[in-house]
């Protein structure tokens, strides 16, 4: 007979290969995670130093005059802020309605037949890169659709097209983030709807809609951040160069934030390495990164605060 | 006795049945016309586009189009090509694969699989969603400072280079890919995981064998969708800078040296030959090289979409 086995509560621990290799791989994954985490500081660092940097060595007088000529030294604010509002509204106005439209249409009365079909050609119009845009609203929103209705649009670009052509880049994201918020009303709901004999507009326009605002008000929030940051499509139909004077009315060359920035790296194939129009692109850089964050973060809060737990 | 019927609302016996038969929904029926047409514009749209690039780059495409895509960059419109324009964008994509596939992956699992519920690991999310809302052109702004002019990095990427224009795109798309790739792995039954712990696998071993091969697809849509992202992406190399006009060497395609070199990417030719007064190039030849890149765009997306959706019609059947 031989003795009974003794067992010590160590060898329930595996291998000490394997409890070591585990060991490893999370903290492999930690770092990796952490890297999202440095990024963003290395962002907000690198915006500020130079930010920082232009805002105590420029004139003051100079954020208020009258256009933005960074190589001469006069850094309007409001002509760069004017014109990203201009062609944020003209894109929202753009966007939202056809956008949320094509999501009411896929949710609730295509059949899925139907939508197997139409959920890829709005993601193939999501994959095409803005600078494809900016060509298109150059040589077709531009001359074709804007100036065959208002004979002053600027011919070499303008704010309207601009616009145009940023609210088509951005329907595909209402699209599907609206979509996504309709989906995601429970179908209970429409059929206790249909079950007291509304029609399906009703059920559609005075139920699920209601139940998804907040995720329909995130889609805009989302989307108006999207347009604000865009940048290759208002510069290169925007029209303006690497300056432009304040314009009050759409139909001018304007330069928004973004385009702005783009002009000051893109002035030769070398960005310039020094002065105030190179610090300039940070403090832009900056204003920008803060209006987009804030409007990401308002979008979280939104869906958060609002949204109907069912 | 005779019950009396009291009409209600105009209703009587005999007209009860017509009032109840159904009247055709005019207003429904306008409705789904305009929702179904404003899809359409957007449909539409994407028509007229594919439409005018094609036919403003037929010029190009029918004459010389073999050229057009060995030639290199040149001050004479009829003889410029995009050689090296193509050369940049495969570097910088390859690069974008390279670090921010695994970077992103490992960082997707570490948040679903191992992060504990800490106050950091909800920064971390919250973080990673603020960062996929960041303009792409402020990541320009982190590509500048750091990779292109940061302390003792520059002398790593060597300044204006494929290196640090593709480790600046890397970290624009690397957020998209830890979402996407969280998305696969929490797809993942749970069941998979119990029964791996079950017969005393470790987590790794789980994760290994059973969590990613299950998540394998989903990965793969989300990192063919971020690669053509960065294959389009101009604003951040727009203030990595690129070289639109002449590149004095011309590398081959495999000289892994040129990394460090200075570099064409398609994207940014596109962009300036869009803003030049020259019909020759503003018109036919930036046609025919966004044709190019929406070629190799499209390619990306119609696979990751067709990917996705045979697994989903394989999962649910």
């Amino acid at each position: 007979m031989t003795a009974a086995v003794k067992w010590d509560v160590s060898e329930l621990q595996g291998s000490p290969h394997r409890r070591n290799r585990e060991r490893w791989v999370k903290g492999v994954a930690f770092a990796a995670a952490l890297t999202s985490v440095l990024i963003s500081l290395l962002i907000i660092g690198s915006l500020l130093f130079e930010a920082v940097n232009f805002i105590t060595n420029v004139d003051l007088s100079r954020l208020w005059d009258r256009g933005w000529f960074p190589r001469r030294g006069v850094f309007d604010l409001k002509t760069l802020i004017v014109a990203t509002l201009w062609v944020t509204v003209i894109a929202m106005i753009v966007a939202a309605p056809l956008g949320m439209a094509a999501a009411v249409y896929m949710s609730e009365y295509a059949t899925p037949r139907v939508r197997k079909i139409l959920k890829p050609i709005l993601e193939v119009l999501a994959g095409i890169p803005s600078v494809v845009l900016g060509f298109f609203a150059l040589q077709f929103i531009n001359p074709t659709l804007v100036r065959s209705w208002i004979d002053d649009a600027n011919s070499s670009g303008n704010m309207i097209s601009a616009g145009i052509g940023v609210g088509i880049l951005t329907i595909p994201l209402i699209a599907s983030i609206s979509e996504d918020a309709l989906a995601a009303v429970p179908n209970a709901l429409r059929e206790a709807s249909a079950g007291i004999g509304a029609r399906k507009l009703t059920t559609t326009v005075a139920i699920v809609i209601p139940a998804a605002v907040s995720g329909l008000v995130a889609a805009f929030i989302i989307a108006t951040s999207r347009a604000i940051g865009e940048t290759m499509v208002v510069f290169i139909a925007g029209g303006a160069a690497a300056t432009a004077l304040f314009a009050g009315s759409p139909v001018d060359q304007g330069l928004t934030m973004t385009a702005a920035m783009a002009s000051v790296a893109a002035g030769s194939d070398e960005v310039v390495g020094s002065g105030e129009a190179f610090t300039s692109l940070f403090f832009v850089g900056a204003l920008l990164f803060a209006i987009t964050l804030c409007l990401n973060v308002i979008a979280d809060r939104v869906v958060k605060r609002y949204r109907l737990e069912y | 006795m005779a019950i009396a019927i009291k009409p209600v609302g105009g209703l009587t016996p005999a007209n009860i049945g017509e009032s109840l038969r159904r009247k055709p929904d005019l207003k429904g029926a306008l409705f789904q016309f305009v929702m179904l047409f404003s899809l359409s514009i957007s449909i539409g749209v994407l028509v007229v586009l594919l439409y005018t690039v094609v036919s403003d780059a037929w010029p190009v495409l029918s004459t010389r189009l073999g050229d057009f895509v060995t030639g290199t960059l040149a001050p004479d419109a009829g003889r410029a090509g995009i050689s090296q324009g193509l050369k940049g964008t495969f570097y910088l994509c390859v690069i974008v694969a390279i670090v921010a596939f695994p970077l992103g992956i490992a960082a997707a699992i570490y948040l679903e699989e191992y992060a504990p519920r800490t106050r950091l690991s909800s920064f971390i999310e919250v973080n990673i969603r603020n960062l996929a809302g960041v303009p792409s052109v402020v990541y320009g702004i982190l590509g500048l400072a750091i990779f292109v002019n940061g302390w003792g990095i520059s002398a790593l990427t060597g300044g204006r280079s494929p290196l640090a224009g593709g480790l600046t795109l890397a970290a624009l798309v690397l957020p998209v890919v830890i979402i996407t790739t969280q998305e696969a792995i929490r797809a993942v039954p749970s069941a998979l995981r119990e029964a791996g712990f079950g017969v005393g696998a470790t987590k790794w071993e789980v994760i290994k064998d059973h969590i990613l091969p299950y998540a394998a697809p989903g990965i793969l849509t989300g990192t063919l969708l971020s690669i053509a992202r960065a294959a389009g992406e101009a604003a951040p190399l727009l203030l990595v800078g690129t070289i639109t006009g002449f590149i004095s060497n011309s590398p081959g395609w495999f000289d892994v040296r040129q990394v460090q070199d200075k570099f064409a990417a398609m994207p940014t030719i596109i962009t300036s030959w869009a803003k030049q007064p020259e019909e020759g190039f503003r018109v036919e030849n930036a046609a025919a090289a966004i044709v190019v890149l929406v070629a190799f765009v499209i390619l990306l997306n119609s696979a990751a979409i067709l990917l996705r959706n045979r697994f989903e019609a394989k999962r649910a059947g």
